[in-house]
């Protein structure tokens, strides 16, 4: 039984269907269903968003200036990331303008959050899908210390270093109690790494756990906290004080040092430790190629950390935007947010109805009515789900296009679209990591290549931080002082009604929330998601998302063991709480339960 | 850390074998177990070095996990490879699938009754419990099943705790807390969104040195956590009595560090530790950052009006009427702020002994 699906190759769904539920290492919940043909190769793939939570309903009725405060709720990794594109969307709206070292600070929590996020990522959530770690007690220290020293100056290196890491991780290991390690794919045959390799990224492993809770400082000390930490409509809640009583309340040298010194101390870790250690595991795998789906045919990006305060153009956004389509990268074509015919959502294989399934709605206009219904293939029920049946509704994800097209977005679009455009910052790195590797451009559009550019990302973003540091210094050292803009604080300032946009790229990619304030209060919100974007079901015309695309023709070595499936998804970072969404009526009458 | 047993440590401590039965026997009374259990914590403590945790994840955002990895002291890496064997977690094991599922298995028939259980997020009612949906079937399923075994439950954040952002109104899914589903178990509660990290771990900590659970307030949170308002150890504390007040973003007060409150800040009314442990490893906390605190740790704070608006008439609290009047650190409000202030604390407490109770059949 097979079947041509309109933007990918034959979809067959007649071999073994292998189910990977809950699929970890992600952010919430996520079912991964695939067809196998006689060689293990995945010839089908469904992938389903297995949670929604309705924040959209919820923030109807609300205080649109509190808005930052829910929406950042929708996800706790990308933490901030949903806040800075809310209050985009408010100010927008409301037609505010924000004082230039707002903008500064901003863009340093947006990048602090690329920097810690994608280094989270690659060690925490992503490594063990190339990286043996019962293959590390096997390793001699001496060798991963000479390893680690042709590859990197970073000074934790000796083989004594390595001896004490291998130790602890045999005692632990030997204890019989494996923790987050027990019960996974150790042996597997497509694990490649030399045991002194795998010894290496266990090492930095535990090293980046305890790193990455430094690089969020930066957000505790403009944010109060992380995660979560504050934003504010109008600017930044922190006041700066450099010169005068008081001083300690708010931001002064000392906090300015002290963002200052983490961002060395990131950019060192980055470069030396990260970007090393991507570049030694990618060099074993070069000729996995598979996973690339949808990354040279169809990528999205809607730009973010914006140059100059207040100007949302394309040019502005040192993350460029645009979009690419039917794989020709000769062409960046230009996207408008508020063009209803460019992003739509369709509805057909989600738990939602439409009134006319057939159309998408762009997110101004968007209804959202539950309807969790299996199709008529399903096998098993709502008590336990064996099988979904992708020929009806099969999962809590929309599926959002641009102008028709399923995208892939996050950093490898946003890198393809930098390439695209021959802009020299995201050209020259990814040429440098090629010939490094000795492969062709064409290996970009790969699962590995998705976590490459990821990693170059972090880079970037880091020397980025470096960058807006200073700039703030400067800006404080010329007199500016000003975080926030109060002239529309009060909504009594605000007119009867008012619609907006904000985005952002957050680190999965590109991410919008659509506003709409009537009498001072939030009438409609929506926001489309990257993982709603790269997890989407199929839409009425049968394309497929991007993570079915990437799973397509990926070999399984042993189908039982779904390593191979995990590479592919993971490259993406999933993340499925921001992408179920709902809004609309949902006046359902709520079930009173009884309690002890 | 060694990664002898407890019983091995405490007989290398000179302790006898009937003292460590009683410290067994004294661990399940004061974790609420019956008797008939001493035999299992023995051979528990006796065999097994780290105690196994089975962390689940409902609706949620992960803030809570994220929070969790970013302690410092001790660090996280520290209590998976060293403190307690983190068996189960979506979000950081290696495993995937049935593999995954098969570990829940695993750990409760051979750990029956011996096992922590860690909930982050809750479990939706609504559509036969499929807003959130695990190996095929309904996270509320997983949950009671997971529980009905376990020897503890620690709900980790707001979500857990009391509902959070997913309960808020209209709270389309039916999220509910962890308590309104699971009956049978001591359950420790341990708010905010994320809760701090520190006090996570400590919390932790606190289980495995003590062997029982920390005392708790009638709401089910840590008393050593949880017990003060940030507003009563907020360094800002001196502003408020004396009646300096930001009164507008980036104001002369907002760069002095005066008192958040007239920003809608909730310390007064919130009970947590952000205001004396602070958040990441001390380096600060909302109000030392310039924003008010938004009592994230409180039940329904997502439901009690704007972040921004202090409410004059709160019924714990008759000083904010007076907020207002005292202005901008009008020398003659000093005097009548620090009185007002003590009336009020006094009147809150009262209030407290009282126990304003939730009403328990309403929705969260």
């Amino acid at each position: 039984m097979s079947s041509q699906i309109a933007n990918s190759a034959q979809l067959d769904r007649s071999g073994q269907r292998i189910v990977v539920d809950p699929v970890t290492r992600i952010e919430g919940h996520l079912r991964c269903e695939v067809n196998l043909d006689e060689n293990n190769v995945i010839r089908n793939a469904v992938s389903s968003g297995t949670m929604w939570r309705g924040l959209e309903i919820i923030l109807r009725g609300r205080d649109p200036r509190d808005a930052w405060a829910f929406t950042q709720r929708i996800c706790g990794v990308c933490t901030g990331t949903h806040a800075l594109t809310s209050v985009r969307a408010v100010e927008n709206a409301l037609g505010i303008q924000i004082p230039e070292n707002a903008h500064i600070i901003r863009n340093i929590i947006q990048l602090t959050l690329y920097a810690q996020d994608h280094l989270v990522h690659f060690y925490h959530l992503h490594a063990l899908d190339w990286v043996d770690v019962v293959s590390a007690l096997k390793a001699d220290p001496k060798g991963t210390s000479e390893i680690a020293q042709k590859i990197s100056d970073w000074p934790l290196s000796s083989p004594g270093y390595f001896r004490d890491i291998q130790d602890r991780v045999r005692r632990f290991v030997e204890s019989g109690q494996l923790g987050p390690f027990s019960n996974a794919y150790w042996g597997h045959p497509a694990y490649r790494l030399p045991p002194e390799v795998n010894l290496l990224a266990v090492a930095h492993y535990l090293e980046a756990l305890d790193f990455q809770k430094e690089i969020v400082k930066i957000h505790t000390i403009y944010g109060g906290k992380n995660p979560h930490p504050n934003w504010l409509v109008g600017g930044v809640p922190c006041a700066i004080n450099i010169h005068d009583t008081g001083a300690v309340g708010a931001v002064n040298m000392e906090r300015l040092n002290l963002v200052g010194s983490i961002i060395e101390r990131t950019i060192e870790f980055i470069d030396k430790v990260y970007l090393p250690d991507l570049m030694a595991i990618a060099s074993f795998y070069k000729d996995w190629i598979y996973g690339g789906g949808l990354s040279s045919r169809a990528v999205l990006s809607y730009g973010d950390i914006p140059d100059r305060a207040n100007d949302d153009s394309a040019e502005n956004q040192l993350l460029p935007r645009g979009a690419i389509i039917n794989g020709n990268l000769n062409e960046v074509h230009k996207v408008d947010l508020r063009n209803p015919n460019e992003i739509r959502e369709f509805v057909t294989h989600s738990w939602y109805s439409y009134t006319d399934e057939s159309k998408g709605l762009h997110p101004w206009e968007g209804v959202t009515e539950p309807n969790f219904v299996l199709g008529p293939n399903t096998r098993g029920d709502k008590t336990r789900i064996e099988a979904l049946d992708e020929g009806a509704k099969y999962s809590w994800l929309k599926a959002p296009r641009w102008r028709g097209h399923a995208m892939e977005v996050g950093p490898l679009a946003r890198w393809v679209i930098g390439y695209a455009k021959g802009i020299p910052e995201f050209k020259e790195p990814v040429d440098k990591t090629l010939t490094d590797l000795g492969l062709p451009v064409s290996a970009l559009f790969s699962a590995l290549g998705r976590t490459a550019a990821r990693g170059l990302e972090a880079s970037w973003a880091a020397h980025k931080l470096r960058a807006f540091h200073q700039r703030l210094i400067a800006n404080l050292k010329a007199g500016n002082t000003a975080t926030a803009n109060t002239d529309k604080w009060d909504p009594k300032t605000w007119p009867k009604t008012a619609k907006g946009v904000g985005t952002t790229e957050a680190p999965r990619g590109a991410l919008g929330h659509w506003v709409v304030i009537e009498n001072g209060k939030i009438a409609n919100y929506q926001a489309v998601v990257p993982t709603t974007w790269n997890g989407s079901p199929r839409d009425p015309k049968g394309n497929i998302g991007a993570f079915e695309a990437a799973l397509l023709g990926t070999p399984l070595a042993i189908p039982d063991q779904p390593l191979e499936i995990l590479r592919v998804l993971h490259s993406f970072d999933p993340c499925l709480a921001c992408s179920t969404h709902l809004m609309g009526p949902g006046g359902e009458e709520l079930i009173r339960v009884r309690v002890r | 850390m060694s990664t002898e047993s407890f019983y091995a440590a405490m007989r290398r401590q000179g302790i006898s074998r009937r003292a460590f039965l009683k410290f067994c026997s004294l661990t399940a009374a004061s974790l609420g177990l019956a008797q008939n259990l001493v035999g299992q914590i023995a051979e528990a403590l006796e065999t097994k070095p780290r105690i196994p945790v089975l962390w689940l994840h409902g609706l949620e955002c992960t803030c809570c996990s994220e929070s969790f990895i970013r302690s410092a002291h001790p660090l996280a890496s520290d209590v998976v490879l060293s403190m307690i064997s983190l068996d189960y977690t979506d979000t950081l094991m290696a495993a995937a699938g049935h593999q995954a599922e098969a570990i829940l298995d695993q750990i409760g028939e051979k750990h029956k009754g011996r096992y922590l259980l860690a909930v982050e997020g809750n479990p939706p009612l609504a559509q036969d419990g499929m807003s959130c949906i695990v190996g095929g079937r309904p996270f509320l399923e997983q949950l009671r099943e997971v529980a009905s075994d376990c020897l503890a439950v620690v709900a980790w954040g707001s979500c857990a705790s009391f509902g959070c952002v997913q309960a808020a109104h209209p709270n389309p899914t039916q999220a509910v807390p962890v308590d309104r589903v699971i009956h049978d178990k001591p359950i420790i509660k341990v708010p905010g969104c994320p809760p701090i990290a520190e006090v996570m771990t400590s919390v932790i900590v606190y289980l495995l040195t003590f062997e029982r659970l920390p005392e708790l307030d009638r709401q089910g949170r840590p008393k050593m956590f949880y017990g003060q308002r940030i507003h009563d150890k907020c360094y800002r504390r001196p502003h408020f009595d004396a009646g300096q007040f930001v009164e507008s973003w980036d104001d002369e007060g907002a760069r002095k560090g005066y008192c958040l409150y007239k920003m809608g800040c909730k310390g007064p009314t919130t009970y947590n530790a952000c205001s004396t442990v602070r958040w990441n490893a001390g380096v600060s906390f909302p109000i030392q950052s310039g924003h008010g605190c938004i009592g994230c740790s409180e039940r329904d704070f997502w439901d009690k009006g704007s972040f921004y608006q202090h409410v004059t008439d709160t019924r714990v609290f008759g000083i904010e009427a007076n907020a207002d009047t005292v202005g901008i650190a009008a020398a003659a409000g000093v005097g009548t702020a620090i009185a007002v202030h003590a009336v009020a604390s006094a009147i809150h407490r009262g209030k407290q002994r009282a126990g304003v109770q939730h009403s328990e059949g309403e929705q969260v």
